[in-house]
């Protein structure tokens, strides 16, 4: 079956999809969008984690079928979406304001380090990155980097939930989502460190 | 395998009609996984997502009005001064990409005996509201649950509502696993106090082939609060009450030993929580007369 839908603000078409298939596999197989990962396939570890009409799921576990007309938010489009976010305050609940958005293209080939560029993939410098992005890179949050792209998006949907959250809320935010690496206390600074900015912004602004 | 996507409730019905073996997925939280490890191959998913009236409440007077999709995420929004035993057992739902998802009525269209909404339904009391094209019914939840993992629907029938009593009276909820997050119950334990009825109802998860409520545990209680006029007196309940509830809710289980605990320990957890829960909801009904809020 054919699937049409919004992918970080564009719309895509995804052919001759299996009536069983997950929106993951659509997005790293059909899409070419690598970004959110493959490991459980039960909602257990979070690192499919995308947003589906503004709301963080686990792409694993919805039928590509039900995604026909609707928004998704991969971790592709994060730096996009962020920025859209911060340009028209919380009117742009999906990632679609305007004609923006991210490419097929420009998701796929996206790199913390853009080609001719002088950016710096290890402190970011240079690269369009998303807030909460910038922040795992500053705190070291990233080891392996596997469960990164799934923190980061349940991350960054708490943030513009809860710009001033407390440990608690972010230890609930990030429960679903399963790193083997750090120990989880270096994503809580970034987490923290991310709110900090944020807030920072806002008193500046 | 065909994907159906009825647009509205009226077609859904028709095509359950029509493929009676369509398996209706809406959050996809529990279809998913089977289709994801190749345990599951259904000839149709019938996919509910775009129904909307699925995803609507309405808070009556006296029932809470619940679509069967409506996902956990939003019952703890919500619902929690009307269903604050359900808001609990929401929140005790796997983490918060799944309760974004995941509703009461894949519960209970899955009927497994961990469900955790189970037990706050059994004790609230509540009705399931099930269609198809030769009309609606409604089926008392303690009639709901007729096996593990089996439920009273007929291949034809849709779940379409719950309609769950709103509290009158402190309730609380109780779940065993090993950390908070990502937990399938190893056993839990609802319990609600109905003031306006002088009444206990309580609910076990996990701890029987289906979730089951502890009946004589509740007609022991209801007989010594009446006996002892502590509904009125407002006074504390003696140990030795509270210690006869907990082994008669722990009687009620029939559980299994399997890789997330013993029957034994089952047991036992199980009349803890029903201790626990008991105590926790009566220094409510004390505190305040009439409390609604769950206390997280």
């Amino acid at each position: 079956m054919r699937v049409n839908f919004t992918v970080n603000g564009r719309p895509q078409e995804a052919d001759d999809v299996w009536e069983g298939e997950s929106l993951l596999y659509v997005l790293r197989e059909r899409l070419g969008l690598p970004g959110s990962k493959n490991a459980c396939e039960q909602g257990e570890c979070g690192s499919c984690t995308v947003r589906l009409d503004g709301v963080p799921v686990c792409s694993c576990l919805v039928a590509a079928g039900q995604v026909e007309g609707r928004e998704v938010v991969t971790v592709e489009g994060l730096a996009e979406y962020a920025k859209q976010r911060a340009e028209h305050g919380g009117a742009c609940g999906t990632g679609a304001c305007g004609d923006n958005g991210t490419s097929l293209q420009a998701a796929q080939q996206w790199s913390a380090r853009p080609s001719g560029g002088a950016a710096d993939s290890r402190t970011g410098e240079g690269a369009e990155l998303s807030p909460i992005q910038q922040a795992f890179i500053d705190a070291g949050a990233v080891q392996c980097g596997f469960c990164t792209p799934g923190l980061l998006v349940a991350a960054d949907e708490m943030l513009e939930r809860n710009p001033s959250p407390s440990d608690e809320d972010i230890r609930e935010a990030l429960s679903g989502n399963l790193c083997r690496c750090t120990g989880y206390e270096k994503i809580l600074d970034a987490v923290r460190l991310a709110a900090a900015r944020q807030e920072r912004q806002g008193e500046a602004v | 395998m065909d994907f159906l996507r009825p647009a509205s409730w009226e077609e859904a019905l028709a095509a359950k009609a029509e493929h009676p073996t369509a398996v209706p997925i809406a959050g996809g939280t529990d279809v998913m996984v089977e289709i994801n490890f190749d345990h599951r191959r259904p000839e149709y998913l019938l996919d509910l997502n775009r129904i909307e009236l699925l995803r609507e409440w309405e808070v009556g007077e006296e029932n809470v009005r619940l679509g069967a999709s409506v996902p956990y995420t939003q019952i703890m929004e919500h619902l929690r001064a009307e269903l604050p035993g359900l808001a609990l057992a929401s929140h005790t739902v796997a983490s918060p990409q799944i309760r974004n998802r995941g509703g009461v009525g894949g519960n209970l269209g899955t009927a497994s005996p961990a469900g955790d909404a189970h037990p706050a339904l059994l004790a609230a009391g509540a009705e399931v509201e099930v269609e198809s094209v030769r009309g609606s019914r409604f089926i008392p939840i303690d009639a709901f649950y007729t096996g593990v993992k089996r439920n009273a629907l007929q291949p034809d029938e849709l779940i379409k509502t719950v309609h769950i009593k709103k509290a009158d009276g402190p309730q609380q909820y109780s779940k065993v696993g090993t950390r908070n997050a990502m937990v399938i119950a190893v056993c839990a334990f609802g319990l609600a106090l109905h003031p306006e009825t002088r009444t206990v109802r309580t609910g076990i998860g996990s701890a029987a082939p289906t979730p089951v409520r502890a009946r004589e545990a509740e007609e022991f209680l209801n007989a010594a609060l009446e006996e002892g006029g502590f509904w009125e007196s407002g006074k504390i309940i003696t140990p030795s009450i509270a210690k006869q509830f907990a082994e008669l809710a722990s009687g009620a289980c029939n559980p299994i030993d399997d890789v997330r605990g013993t029957a034994k320990y089952r047991r036992h957890a199980v009349g803890i929580m029903a201790r626990r829960t008991l105590g926790w909801t009566w220094e409510q009904y004390r505190g305040t007369g009439r409390t609604l809020e769950g206390a997280a």
